[in-house]
């Protein structure tokens, strides 16, 4: 993990910008973690199903109707940047 | 009459009731202490003006209430403590929210947090650390330090948290006050923001176990917007505020009380063991064998969970934005300047975790053991009706003592974060003080869906024992 190329992978993966400085220090600190992780590796998992969920074995649904909803302004209310009742962003398509 | 803040919630409210006291005068004069004490302490990210409430009525109307600042209040700010979400306003009220309104609690201003809830010292936080009441070189502990320190400090009677490792149990062990988070599944996570799903869960703070039991009378149940919500009943947990424990059978884990456990906590646990013994209670040694795993299990589950749960912070719909050339470039730059240093490190450690090639064997390795701690749990469950354990290997800690060192950090969880992994209720309460005047607590953790038991043995703790009455002399 320590490895500076697989941080920028990382750090692409998690659409997450760093420094020089930054990804020195968090390889650093995560192959710390990984070495305490890594004791996972003595037990013995074999015939164990993965835990994806607890006391709930079943989703409870609802039934998908569409409802209306008029507060516009509640959904945009808080966007960095926004224009004639939209969300701004930088150009995406060339 | 004693002095307002010496008094529970439950004792409040029926002071506004009797006419004894006005519910107007009961904000001010909680608002009016705030304003003196928080310039210090710093557990409040904000104070309302006036309360936030409606025209609901309950055993509780009118008892002023702190809120996490992760949790929604409509018309509010809320920004989890993170730069990200700074002048972020709630538009809908979460339904813990909706549901205090509906009692007519005071809500009176939300608290402080390390951000995102990822901490343990609530010194990750963007608005500067809250300090412990007890203690200000101390840390108040965390996530949920601000609410903890409030309580603790009696800046108001109650306060929400959340805990998805401990962080509402280790916080009240290091405040002094009973910190309780339910099951998995009791109370509605809606308008709380996500951490970890599989682990999140909302609980209260107060000073006591009758507030406690009256608190989560409110908040718990089945909630059409939680999907997670569970159906089964909650009953009426005061019923449960009753001193006969006789032949409950308490289980108390080895594996708890081994290297790292200073001699204080250890002490003052044991001597909780025997007040309980006293009472009549059936303590049986028991073993949780794969409790050593419980971290880093915990760090790999929660850190995946959070790195997907935190991809919404884009700076798009909400947020901080960095203006930059290309789409890209506004995602990595505005979640480069918003998140913190600890919250990179989750983001980071939860994308290595899922990422191609790492997938099986850290994700669905740490799923497996999981599977193994819950099964410990089951079998445990199987002869005991509730396991105690320490809440913390040690007391508060110093400001700035792990903050440098992460996995040191994530240690100090290393007795809370079972319950969680198993969905189990867990509790922590006040069992004594070391020689520096600092609270020690002990958790309880009940079965599933079993908050009952958890509350009669604590109410029977708190009838026969002062410690949850020491105020911190602020």
């Amino acid at each position: 993990m320590a490895e500076k190329k697989l941080i920028e992978y990382v750090a692409n993966l998690a659409r997450v910008n760093i420094t020089e400085k930054e990804a020195d220090a968090l390889g650093q600190q995560l192959e710390h973690i990984l070495e305490y992780i890594d004791k996972l590796k003595e037990v013995n998992v074999d015939g164990v199903e993965p835990m994806r969920g607890l006391h709930l074995e079943t989703n409870i649904f609802r039934q998908d109707e569409v409802v209306p909803f008029n507060n516009r302004e509640d959904i945009l209310i808080n966007a960095p940047s926004r224009e004639d009742g939209y969300f701004k962003i930088p150009q995406v398509i060339e | 009459m004693k002095d307002l803040f010496n008094l529970t919630g439950v004792e409040i409210a029926k002071a506004i009731k009797n006419g004894d006291l006005k519910e107007e005068a009961v904000y001010s004069s909680f608002k009016a202490r705030i304003d003196k004490i928080d310039s210090s302490l710093n557990s409040f990210v904000q104070t309302y003006e006036k309360p936030v409430k409606s025209e609901g009525e309950s055993r509780l109307s009118g008892v002023p209430i702190a809120v996490k600042d992760n949790i929604c209040v409509k018309g509010k700010a809320i920004t989890c403590s993170s730069k990200i979400l700074s002048s972020h306003i709630a538009v809908y009220d979460a339904t813990v929210v909706k549901k205090l309104k509906q009692a007519g609690l005071q809500i009176i201003g939300t608290t402080n947090m390390d951000e995102f809830a990822f901490g343990s010292s609530t010194e990750n936080s963007c608005y500067g650390a809250t300090k412990n009441p007890w203690d200000y070189t101390k840390v108040p502990g965390g996530s949920s330090g601000g609410s903890a320190a409030a309580v603790g400090a009696r800046l108001a009677p109650f306060a929400l948290g959340s805990d998805t490792g401990g962080s509402i149990r280790q916080p009240a062990c290091f405040c002094g006050v009973v910190g309780f988070k339910p099951t998995y599944g009791r109370v509605s996570r809606y308008g709380l923001v996500a951490f970890a799903s599989s682990l999140d869960q909302i609980g209260p703070i107060t000073t006591n176990f009758v507030d406690c039991a009256y608190l989560l009378n409110i908040i718990c149940g089945a909630d059409d917007f939680d999907s997670t919500s569970s159906r089964i009943s909650t009953g009426d947990f005061t019923k449960e505020l009753n001193d006969d424990i006789e032949n409950i059978k308490i289980g108390v884990p080895r594996q708890y009380f081994s290297e790292g456990l200073m001699l204080p906590v250890k002490e003052a646990v044991e001597e909780a063991i025997n007040t309980f013994r006293k009472k009549k209670a059936k303590i049986i040694e028991i073993d949780l064998p794969h409790t050593e795993y419980a971290v880093a299990v915990y760090y790999i589950i929660a850190s995946s969970e959070a790195s997907s749960n935190l991809q919404r912070f884009d700076g798009i719909k909400y947020g901080v934005r960095q203006n930059a050339a290309s789409l890209k470039e506004v995602y990595t730059h505005s979640r480069q300047q918003g998140f913190g240093e600890e919250a990179k490190r989750r983001i980071f450690l939860g994308t290595h975790s899922l990422s191609s090639g790492y997938y099986d064997a850290y994700y669905v390795k740490a799923l497996k053991v999981r599977r193994l701690i819950k099964q410990d749990f089951d079998k445990a469950f199987s002869e005991v009706d509730v396991i105690l354990t320490p809440t913390s290997p040690t007391p508060a800690f110093g400001m700035g003592a792990k903050s440098q060192d992460p996995l040191s950090m994530y240690l100090s969880d290393i007795y809370t974060i079972s319950a969680n992994l198993a969905g189990a209720p867990a509790v922590s309460f006040p069992c004594g003080f070391t020689k520096d005047n600092l609270p020690i607590g002990v958790q309880l953790i009940g079965k599933e869906f079993d908050e009952a038991t958890l509350i009669r043995l604590g109410f029977s703790y708190q009838n026969c024992t002062e410690f949850h009455k020491r105020i911190p002399n602020i």
